[in-house]
């Protein structure tokens, strides 16, 4: 019987995984230093042609004619890509758990809703020659009232931004316009309070501007398989996304990455691979699609503009006695991630304080504006920045040290949270006796004895009486699903003979049935799903 | 479209190849050359990962004319080290955690050896200055300072 010489390899590990308080090198910093981590960029392929889009100058307008015959005579072009080349050309990245209704087309067709939306995407030999090819595409376009503003948005005849949501908010629970957290009577509360105080905050978008843009490049490979060079912060979630936007089994690509040249969230979006891959398919070629730093501004998504109102009721002996949030999400045009980020955001409220009256409606609301995503913390960033600012205002109100107030209301070990979870391994108070010994900011002797595991639960731990609202009525359960965006079957353009036929999507299941009869609880969501 | 000769030295070595007219320095060393260590981060002269040397002054690759470097010298990080031996810089940026994503890592580095090779032993404030054109959008620029001084000190402690 043959052996495995395990004795040649012993030394290789000595299983000690003691590496706390140790200096340990990171295994990708030799390739940084020495410029040899590859990014999605350094694969230089044989034959490879490059992808550019046409992007929409209009916040909103309606596409009547789009000429691209100019555009196909043009030196070096390969390939034209219309939004009916795209299998499946309307997708919501959160579809992969059936969170949201697909609302974003790959390529636009009836309509643009953002400004730099893409509407037609040019495969050329080179980026030079597809740019010149793109400058020579005649769009008629005719432009729509756009709204920028979240608020505005909600008004009644504000201009219906994307047809899915006409209301222009994402719907939760299949049927309210915006995520609500319901504890105790803040109504009461206020009642009791010995001072209000209602503020509105408002962060603007932010782009997280990665050093390197956004980009794949796509190749066939053996067996009819393509190989992907990507960027992507979320490698086989952009993968499932490309399987279900171009309709093949998943198994069809092998994406590669891993290696990214700063993302923040901004690479999670699955922007540029589809593409990508459908031009290696329709081509046969390597296709490279990189976003330029003006396309990653103007189209890479930034992290959401938020408008939050805070009215806070408080005690002269400074508790918090009652906390009312309204907050409004900008999503931009398209749902992307922003869905989820309320209900993050909503699952942060009232932040780390215990306050037996809480109330929150959190809306994600549609505007046109270039849709948002992920970005470090995203849901909970901007309501702390407008939690804390309110904490600091509220402490100046009643006449106390900011530090010893957030002590005063910091949750402890047994306290009742507002979702209606104990408190447990808590240690707000101890990072701020911590910060404000570092900061050698003066505490109280009694509030620097204070902990986290004292004075905790008991009537903190109770549920205030909470009012029932009225319920709404509920809407079909099955999702809606809309093909507006989808052009007719017969303008559909065929590939061309010679291009490869990608491998034949295998037999779909009946769309709404389940597999099996159970259903499942989603912690994440609060909602049932199959 | 006409193609133009191009040759110039490339870490030591001579290289020609044609180029189409516009082509920037970035693209003829990225896809003519084969050089992937300047890396493209804007085309604006915004970013500085695309840096290079060219006759051992610092220079976008992505504003500059790659016709304009014939008969030149252009150095690039993949020149760097000295055979299997890294370069202080290399070993000062390791050992100093001066590096997250990496993407801008190549054209600090070269930032960086342009400020040592005209002055080995320059000031922090020379240091900061050297690297302003230069975004490190993870925001490591502490480490990067500290690394770059370091790679001083220990340059002169050998000298």
């Amino acid at each position: 019987m043959l052996e495995l010489r395990k004795d040649i390899f012993a030394d290789e590990r000595d299983d000690n995984l003691k590496e706390i308080g140790k200096g340990t090198q990171r295994q990708d910093m030799l390739g940084h230093v020495t410029g040899t981590s590859t990014y999605f960029d350094d694969h230089k392929l044989q034959g490879m042609l490059h992808l550019k889009v046409l992007r929409s100058p209009h916040a909103h307008a309606r596409l009547r004619r789009v000429d691209t015959m100019e555009a196909e005579r043009s030196p070096g072009v390969r390939r034209i890509i219309r939004g009916a080349d795209v299998p499946v050309n309307l997708n919501t990245l959160l579809s992969l758990i059936n969170f949201g209704k697909d609302d974003e087309p790959s390529l636009a067709v009836d309509k643009v809703r953002y400004k730099g939306e893409p509407i037609v995407a040019i495969v050329a030999d080179s980026p030079r020659e597809a740019y010149e090819a793109i400058a020579k595409v005649r769009v008629d376009y005719e432009p729509l009232p756009a709204v920028f503003d979240v608020e505005e948005a909600l008004k009644p005849g504000a201009p219906v931004v994307n047809d899915v949501y006409p209301k222009n908010t994402f719907v939760y629970h299949d049927v309210y316009d915006h995520q609500k957290l319901r504890f105790g009577d803040v109504e009461r509360g206020f009642a009791e309070a010995d001072h209000v105080l209602e503020q509105r905050y408002q962060m603007s978008p932010i782009e997280h501007a990665p050093t390197e843009t956004n980009g794949s490049i796509a190749a066939p490979d053996t067996n009819g398989r393509y190989v992907v060079y990507t960027s992507t912060q979320a490698l086989f979630f952009s993968l499932d996304t490309c399987a279900k936007i171009l309709d093949v089994p998943s198994n069809t690509f092998h994406f590669i990455g891993g290696t990214v040249g700063g993302g923040f969230g901004g690479k999670v979006d699955t922007l540029t691979e589809p593409l990508a891959i459908l031009g290696a398919m329709l081509t046969g070629r390597p296709v490279r699609y990189q976003l330029g730093r003006e396309e990653e501004m103007q189209f890479g998504s930034p992290r959401g503009a938020e408008r939050i109102y805070i009215k806070d009721g408080v005690m002269r002996d400074g508790r918090i006695v009652a906390r009312k949030i309204r907050a409004y999400f900008d999503s931009g045009a398209y749902t992307r991630l922003s869905s989820y980020a309320v209900v993050k955001c909503v699952a942060h409220l009232p932040g780390p304080y215990t306050i037996p009256n809480v109330h929150g409606d959190v809306y994600c609301v549609f505007t046109n504006r270039t849709p948002a995503t992920a970005m470090r913390g995203f849901g909970v960033t901007a309501m702390d920045f407008a939690l804390e600012c309110q904490m600091d205002k509220l402490a100046h109100l009643v006449g106390m040290d900011p530090m010893e107030f957030r002590i005063l209301n910091a949750y402890r070990d047994g306290d009742m949270k507002a979702h209606r979870r104990e408190a447990k391994n808590t240690a707000l108070i101890e990072c701020v006796q911590v910060a404000a010994e570092k900061a050698k900011w003066p505490l109280r002797e009694e509030v620097k004895r204070m902990s986290s595991r004292k004075d905790g639960g008991g009537s903190r731990a109770a549920i205030s009486p909470t009012p029932l609202e009225p319920a709404l009525q509920r809407a079909a359960v099955s999702q809606q699903r809309t093909t507006y965006d989808r052009a007719p079957a017969a303008a559909a353009v065929q590939p061309p003979p010679s291009a490869p036929t990608p491998p034949a999507p295998p037999p779909r299941p009946p769309a709404s049935s389940p597999s099996h009869g159970a259903t499942r609880f989603s912690s994440v969501f609060g909602t049932r799903r199959r | 479209m006409t193609k133009t000769p191009l040759q110039f030295r490339h870490n030591g070595r001579d290289v020609a190849v044609f180029v189409d007219g516009g082509v920037n320095l970035l693209v003829a060393l990225r896809e003519l050359i084969g050089d992937m260590t300047p890396k493209f981060g804007c085309g604006q002269g915004g970013c500085g990962a695309c840096s290079v040397l060219i006759d051992g002054e610092l220079h976008l690759s992505c504003l500059t004319l790659a016709e304009t470097v014939n008969g030149r010298a252009v150095e690039t990080l993949d020149g760097l080290k000295d055979g299997p031996n890294l370069h202080p810089l290399q070993r000062a940026f390791m050992e100093q955690f001066a590096a997250q994503c990496g993407y801008c890592t190549p054209g600090m580095l070269m930032a960086a050896k342009a400020l040592l090779d005209r002055n080995p032993s320059p000031t922090r404030a020379e240091v900061i200055e050297t690297i302003s054109g230069n975004i490190c959008r993870c925001t490591g620029y502490e480490p990067i300072i500290n690394a770059v001084l370091a790679a001083a000190s220990g340059g002169r402690a050998r000298a």
